[in-house]
C-alpha cells in the first residue's frame, strides 16, 4: 500500500507530456510513502513504450495490450485499470487531468469506492496521508483535502509539475483484462484543421476580446500566435466574443470555458471580467493590451500596454517574429 | 423514454469567492446563486430528447430548500417534474454519486443528463462516477449527441481534436457548452411550472472519502508594470519579456 501507480496516457503510440509530469510527482510521493513508482500502459502494441516510461522512474510497467484497447473506451480502460490496481496494490493512483483522465478517473474511483481529488496542483504524502490541493471556482480559491480510499486517487493538472527523468528498472508485467463488448468506445478522432497547438498544452496563449472590434480582426491574433514559431502558441477568446459568435466555444478561456496555465498569456482587448480572470490567472506571465487603463486585466498582468489593440498588434507581431526567428 | 437531469445551485460566475470563518468553506454572504451554467445545457438536451423520443423529463438536485427556485426554473424551461433531496450534511463526489445512484435505480430513467462540471468545485466527477456505479455507458463533456434505437453517438472535445464516441443505452451524458443553446423560460412556462410536481425527500449519502483541510485565496500575482502606451511601448515590452521574464 505504499506504491504509487500512474496511468500513462497515450494516443496513437505517443505518450502525453502530462503523464511524465505525473511520473515525476509520483517519484516524490513514492519516496515519502516508502514504496516504488509504477506505471500502467493500455492500448494496442504499446509494450514498446515501456522503456520510455522507465526513463521517468517506473520500477514496474504494467501493460494491458490488445486490439480491443486500440481505441479508447472509458468502460474498457477503467476495467483494465482495476486489474492493475489488484496487481500493484498501490497507496495512490495518479492520472493527468486531461480529457481522458477526467473521463476515466471518476469511473475507476467509483469501482473501488475511492476518494478522488480532481485537477490537483499540489499533492503530498507526509506521514502516509495523501493530501491534495486544487483550484475551485476556476481558480478564485484553492481547496486542500485529505483523500482516502483503497486506493486514494488524484488527477493532476497539466503544467503543475516540471517533468524530469530518473531511470527506473522498468520491469514489464503484462496483465490480462476483458476485451470487447465495451459499453462505449471511441470510433474516430477528428483532428482540428492544420497543426494547431491545443489550448491547454500551449506554452503561449494569445487571447482576444471585444477590443479587436470585429471578428475578421482575429486574423491579427493568429498572426501574433504564429510569430512565436510552429507548435508554440494557441489562440483563445473571451466569453464576450464567443457569445457574439465571432469564435467557437472550444476557444473560450474562462470559468465556463477552458482553464489555461501557459508560460505566457497575452490578453488583447480583454477587459478582464472575473469569469475570464478565473480561466487564466495561474499563467506564469501575463501581458495585457487594452485601451482602458482602469481595465481589471491590468491588475493581474505582469506587463501592460495601454493602447488600441489593433494599433499595437502589428508592431508586436513583428517584434516577436524577429525575436523568435533565430 | 424516461429522462433524468441532475442539476446544482452554485454561486454565479461573476462572484468573488471569500473563505468563511471556518477556513474550510466559502462565505455565501452577498453571493447571487444560479443554476450551474452547464446544467442549463443538460436541461435543454433533455427537452430536445423528449421532443424526439417522448417520455418525461425529471430534474433532480441535492441541496437545501433554496434550490426549489432553480428546480422551478428547470420546470419553466419545460421539465415535467422535480425532485429535491436534502443532503443533511456536506458531501463529496463519492458520497453524492452513491446517493444519486440509489435514486436513479428507484426512478429508472433510460438516460441521465448532467452538466460537465459544477462551477463551484470544478470536480467533473458526478457523471462518470454515477455511470460507473450503475454500470452504464458514459459520454463526458459532450459537444454533440444523437440518440438512436438503444444506442447513442456523440462528440467530445479532447486536446486539439474531437472524439467521436458510440455507446449503448442506458447512458449518463455530461453536457458541455457547445452542445446546444438553452432556451429561456417564457411566461407560459413560468406559470405552468408553479403547478408542476416538486417532490422533496432526503439523500441517502454514502460515506465520504475526502476531508476538507482548508479553503484559501489564490496565491497573489506580482505587482503589475505598465510598460507604456500604444505601439511605441512594444520595445519596452519586448525588453521585459526577453530580459526579465526570460520567456522569449
Amino acid at each position: 500500500m505504499t506504491n504509487v501507480l500512474v496511468f500513462i496516457e497515450q494516443r496513437g503510440g505517443k505518450i502525453k507530456k502530462a503523464s511524465f509530469e505525473a511520473m515525476t510527482l509520483a517519484r516524490d510521493l513514492a519516496g515519502s510513502l516508502g514504496g516504488s513508482t509504477e506505471a500502467l500502459l493500455i492500448g494496442d502494441s504499446i509494450s514498446g513504450l515501456a522503456p520510455e516510461v522507465a526513463r521517468y522512474g517506473a520500477a514496474k510497467v504494467y501493460t494491458v495490450e490488445g486490439t480491443a484497447f486500440a481505441n479508447y473506451s472509458n468502460y474498457g480502460y477503467a476495467t483494465a485499470i482495476g486489474k492493475a490496481i489488484e496487481a500493484s496494490q498501490p497507496g495512490l493512483v495518479l492520472f493527468s487531468h486531461s480529457a481522458m483522465g477526467k473521463d476515466l478517473a471518476p469511473r475507476v474511483a467509483a469501482a473501488s469506492g475511492s476518494g478522488l481529488v480532481s485537477d490537483a496542483t499540489q499533492v503530498t504524502a507526509e506521514g502516509g496521508a495523501i493530501q491534495a490541493t486544487k483550484p475551485v471556482f476556476a481558480g478564485k480559491a484553492y481547496k486542500s483535502y485529505t483523500v482516502t480510499g483503497t486506493p486514494p486517487m488524484v488527477t493532476l493538472r497539466p503544467n503543475s509539475v516540471t517533468a524530469t527523468e530518473a531511470a527506473g528498472t522498468g520491469e514489464v508485467i503484462a496483465l490480462d483484462a476483458p476485451g470487447g463488448d465495451f459499453l462505449s468506445v471511441v470510433k474516430e478522432i477528428l483532428a482540428a484543421s492544420g497543426d494547431k497547438v491545443p489550448l491547454q498544452e500551449a506554452k503561449v496563449v494569445v487571447s482576444a476580446g471585444r477590443g479587436i472590434k470585429e471578428a475578421d480582426n482575429f486574423k491579427l491574433i493568429e498572426d501574433l500566435a504564429l510569430a512565436f514559431g510552429p507548435g508554440v502558441a494557441a489562440c483563445g477568446a473571451s466569453r464576450a466574443i464567443v457569445d457574439a459568435g465571432w469564435r467557437q466555444h472550444s476557444e473560450q478561456v474562462g470559468q465556463t470555458g477552458k482553464v489555461v496555465s501557459p508560460t505566457l498569456y497575452i490578453a488583447v482587448g480583454i477587459s478582464g471580467a472575473i469569469q475570464h480572470l478565473a480561466g487564466m490567472s495561474t499563467s506564469k506571465f501575463i501581458v495585457a493590451i487594452n485601451k482602458d487603463p482602469e481595465a481589471p486585466i491590468f491588475k493581474i498582468a505582469n506587463y501592460g500596454i495601454v493602447g488600441d489593440a489593433l494599433e499595437v498588434l502589428p508592431k508586436l507581431t513583428e517584434a516577436v517574429q524577429a525575436a523568435c526567428a533565430h | 423514454m424516461e429522462i433524468l437531469v441532475l442539476v446544482k445551485r452554485v454561486p454565479a460566475t461573476d462572484s468573488q469567492i471569500k473563505p468563511a470563518a471556518d477556513g474550510k468553506s466559502y462565505d455565501p454572504a452577498g453571493l447571487e446563486f444560479v443554476l450551474n451554467p452547464y446544467d442549463e445545457h443538460a436541461v435543454e438536451e433533455a427537452l430536445k430528447t423528449k421532443a424526439a423520443k417522448e417520455g418525461t423529463v425529471t430534474v433532480l438536485t441535492v441541496g437545501g430548500k433554496e434550490a426549489q427556485k432553480d428546480l422551478r426554473t428547470c420546470l419553466a424551461m419545460g421539465a415535467d417534474k422535480a425532485v429535491l433531496l436534502d443532503p443533511g450534511q456536506e458531501f463529496d463526489g463519492k458520497s453524492l454519486s452513491e446517493a444519486l445512484a440509489a435514486k436513479v435505480k428507484e426512478l429508472a430513467p433510460e438516460i441521465v443528463f448532467c452538466g460537465k462540471q459544477s462551477v463551484d468545485n470544478d470536480d467533473a466527477q458526478i457523471g462518470p462516477r454515477l455511470a460507473g456505479l450503475l454500470a452504464w455507458s458514459c459520454l463526458t463533456d459532450a459537444a454533440s449527441l444523437e440518440i438512436g434505437d438503444g444506442t447513442w453517438t456523440g462528440q467530445r472535445d479532447i486536446e486539439g481534436a474531437k472524439e467521436v464516441v458510440e455507446g449503448k443505452l442506458p447512458a449518463v451524458i455530461s453536457c458541455s457548452k457547445g452542445l446546444n443553446e438553452p432556451r429561456y423560460p417564457n411566461l407560459k412556462g413560468i406559470m405552468a411550472a408553479k403547478k408542476k410536481p416538486l417532490e422533496e425527500g432526503s439523500a441517502e449519502l454514502g460515506a465520504p472519502a475526502l476531508t476538507v483541510i482548508a479553503l484559501t485565496p489564490p496565491p497573489a500575482r506580482p505587482e503589475p508594470t505598465i510598460v507604456g502606451e500604444g505601439p511605441d511601448a512594444v520595445d519596452a515590452l519586448m525588453d521585459k519579456l526577453k530580459n526579465e521574464a526570460k520567456v522569449l
